[in-house]
């Protein structure tokens, strides 16, 4: 009889405890300032990128890895929105951080995309840009500063991705 | 009082951790690498994992705290 | 601001009268104080969101045979998610047993019998809270099992540690076979599981289960034997009687390693006891190492060693020795060598449409028990005087062959 009652009160305060300590603000972009780190690195397409070379263009840059589900998942969905708005004047950096490339170039062979992806091997522009979640996503306007901030990745950012994207288009 | 020893010990880390809101991870998210393949997965079979564990508890006296999951890759 | 509330609610009476004071309720005590402290800490910083399990559909075929037993059967377990915070499972498991062990050779003759098991159960995800249920039944010619369970998973620290805390209860029916024999078991366990990277190349796992039981502890089937007071060359035998409750503690630890060349080192270590008297060390070393994209090969070396429980006796002195008399082997005094390896071979993608991984597996493992303390009452053909017999012993081999869908 106290067992069951116990048992019943313990469940229930349990339940309370988690849905009052995971009621966390959530905002799924941060917004950003100041400039974004220049940086150089090795593409998929033959010759070195330069960020600062892509002044007056908007740039998502974006740091994914082939071991990274979510990273994966939006994967086909950037490569939407790069078709749609690279003609007026937008493109995408993926930035792979995988320490062994051939595993990330494994994993274009069965799911191609149309933007350049750079070679990070080891971490340097990732730790530039302090990344602490995987993916991440920092959109670029065409002064070169930073706007807005994605980390991780869920079904339905891709929405906010285009939003963004039409946003620092238009300015 | 063993278990009241060990429980103690976790809370009082956990509780004075938490104080320290500065802590950030020593391992980046993009250094996951290693600890993202598969091989350093803590329970790599599914089921063939949990029959083993059937197997053992059904012929030897002790049971519990076979299993956990945790590492992997992090990912959002 | 929050430690404070945290405080005030963890002391208040209200608090201890719902949950008393009792060493399982600290559990209780300990992760609201850690969930709300550390939650409180993520909302601070914009708190972010873990990953729900894979989709799966995992069919394996087991067996065990050795110790007179044949058991084989298949377990498919499948795993769907639903939208992006929920994930359904449910398993569905055969045992079906030919041949006899040592505990029925003894007394009776060679049987078959079957047992099924099935479960349900939800993952719920809610930004880094993994909040699991589920339900299982097993049930077979002579004894049923229903459980529940319900746990809570945490990742925090940037994802490098994990906590999980889980309750389950369970209600066993044990009865006899053409008998309305018919007696309860009721069982609470309390799980606490820890991990934690510890570098880029290794991480460990500590992990706590009590489980507690009540009831019918025994096996309507297993004697007890005493010295036969007209002839003490042989043995008489009686009905079991075993406490009506039992709880124990487990605590492990494991570490995982990357080596450098694309391979991982596992090593495990168990320590049991319980209020049986049963104090039980498990060590385990396992070794997997990857050729290319496709094959995996392991090798494992599992000790296990128990000393016997404290009513536990291969043969007593006299009927009725003392209030607790068990002859069951597994609560003796022996010790469990493993020796086993695997090969594992993985299709990408492309393979079948819309699966992602496609993976054949196949696990064999040689057990191998010797009893110190437990004798072989067939051994002798009868002509050995009673509690002389050799010391038990046995192998067995194990195997398992799966195939594993990932979507």
């Amino acid at each position: 009889m106290k067992t069951s009652i116990k048992s019943n009160s313990i469940l229930r305060n349990l339940v309370i405890s988690i849905l009052l300590s995971s009621m966390a603000v959530m905002g799924q972009a941060n917004e950003l300032s100041g400039a974004a780190h220049d940086f150089t690195l090795k593409s998929n397409q033959g010759k070195n990128l330069r960020l600062q070379d892509l002044r007056g263009q908007v740039v998502m840059l974006n740091f994914w890895a082939s071991w990274c589900g979510p990273c994966r998942q939006e994967m086909p969905l950037m490569d939407n929105i790069y078709k749609k708005y690279e003609k007026l004047g937008f493109t995408i950096l993926a930035v792979n951080v995988d320490e062994d490339s051939s595993d990330a170039d494994d994993f274009l062979k069965s799911v191609p995309v149309s933007f350049p992806v750079l070679y990070d091997n080891d971490s340097k522009v990732s730790e530039l840009y302090d990344v602490d979640a995987m993916p991440t996503t920092v959109m670029i306007d065409r002064d070169g500063n930073k706007r807005f901030l994605h980390r991780g990745y869920k079904e339905g950012y891709e929405i906010d991705y285009e939003k963004q994207v039409k946003k620092l288009i238009r300015e | 009082m063993k278990t009241h020893l060990i429980i103690g010990l976790l809370l009082l880390c956990f509780v004075g951790l938490s104080g320290c809101t500065g802590i950030k991870p020593w391992v980046k998210p993009y250094e996951r690498n290693n600890l993202a393949d598969p091989i350093m997965s803590l329970d790599r079979h599914g089921a063939a994992g949990s029959y083993i564990h059937h197997v053992y508890q059904a012929r030897e006296g002790a049971r519990g705290a076979e299993g956990g999951a945790g590492g992997g890759c992090g990912c959002n | 601001m929050v430690q404070g509330v945290v405080v005030v609610v963890t002391n208040s009476s209200l608090f201890s009268t719902i949950f008393g004071n009792t060493s399982k309720t600290l559990f209780f005590k300990a992760f609201f104080v850690l969930l709300i402290t550390v939650n409180s800490i993520l909302m601070a910083a914009d708190a972010m969101a873990g990953t729900l399990p894979v989709d799966s559909v995992d069919i394996l075929h087991h067996r065990f045979d050795g110790g007179g037993m044949e058991i084989d059967g298949p377990f498919v377990l499948v795993r769907k998610s639903i939208g992006t915070q929920v994930s359904v499972n449910g398993h569905y498991y055969i045992d079906s047993v030919s041949a006899a062990s040592i505990d029925v050779v003894a007394n009776a003759s060679e049987y078959t019998e079957e047992r099924t098991e099935v479960s349900a159960g939800v993952d719920f995800l809610h930004e880094k809270t993994m909040i699991s249920t589920g339900y299982t039944n097993s049930e077979e010619n002579d004894f049923v099992a229903n459980s529940v369970f319900f746990s809570i998973g945490q990742d925090f620290f940037g994802d490098l540690t994990k906590l999980t805390m889980g309750y389950a209860r369970g209600w066993d029916e044990v009865g006899k076979i053409e008998s309305d024999f018919s007696e309860d078991v009721d069982r609470q366990i309390y799980k606490l599981g820890l991990s934690q990277v510890l570098t880029k190349n290794s991480l460990m796992g500590l992990d706590i289960e009590t489980i507690s039981d009540e009831g019918y502890l025994n096996n309507p089937y297993r004697s007890y034997r005493f010295f036969d007071p007209a002839d003490t060359t042989k043995s008489l035998t009686s009905v079991e009687v075993y406490p009506e409750t039992r709880t124990s503690t487990a605590v492990a630890v494991r570490g995982l390693y990357y080596l450098p060349y694309r391979a991982s080192i596992k090593g495990e270590y168990r320590y049991f006891s319980d209020s049986w008297g049963i104090d039980a060390h498990t060590y385990e070393v396992l070794y997997v190492h990857p050729f290319g994209r496709q094959w995996t090969l392991e090798a494992r070396v599992r000790r296990y060693s128990q000393s016997s429980a404290d009513f536990y006796s291969d043969i007593f002195t006299h009927e009725g020795a003392n209030d607790f008399l068990a002859r069951d082997k597994e609560l003796s005094t022996y010790t469990g060598m493993t020796y086993g390896g695997g090969v594992t071979y993985e299709f990408g993608q492309g393979v079948i449409p819309h699966v992602n991984k496609l993976k054949l597996t196949l696990l064999v493992d040689y057990l191998k028990y010797e009893y110190d303390n437990f004798r072989d009452v067939t051994a002798g053909d009868g002509l050995l005087d009673a509690g002389t017999e050799p010391f038990y012993e046995f192998d067995a081999w194990v195997t398992r062959a799966s195939i594993t869908f990932e979507y």
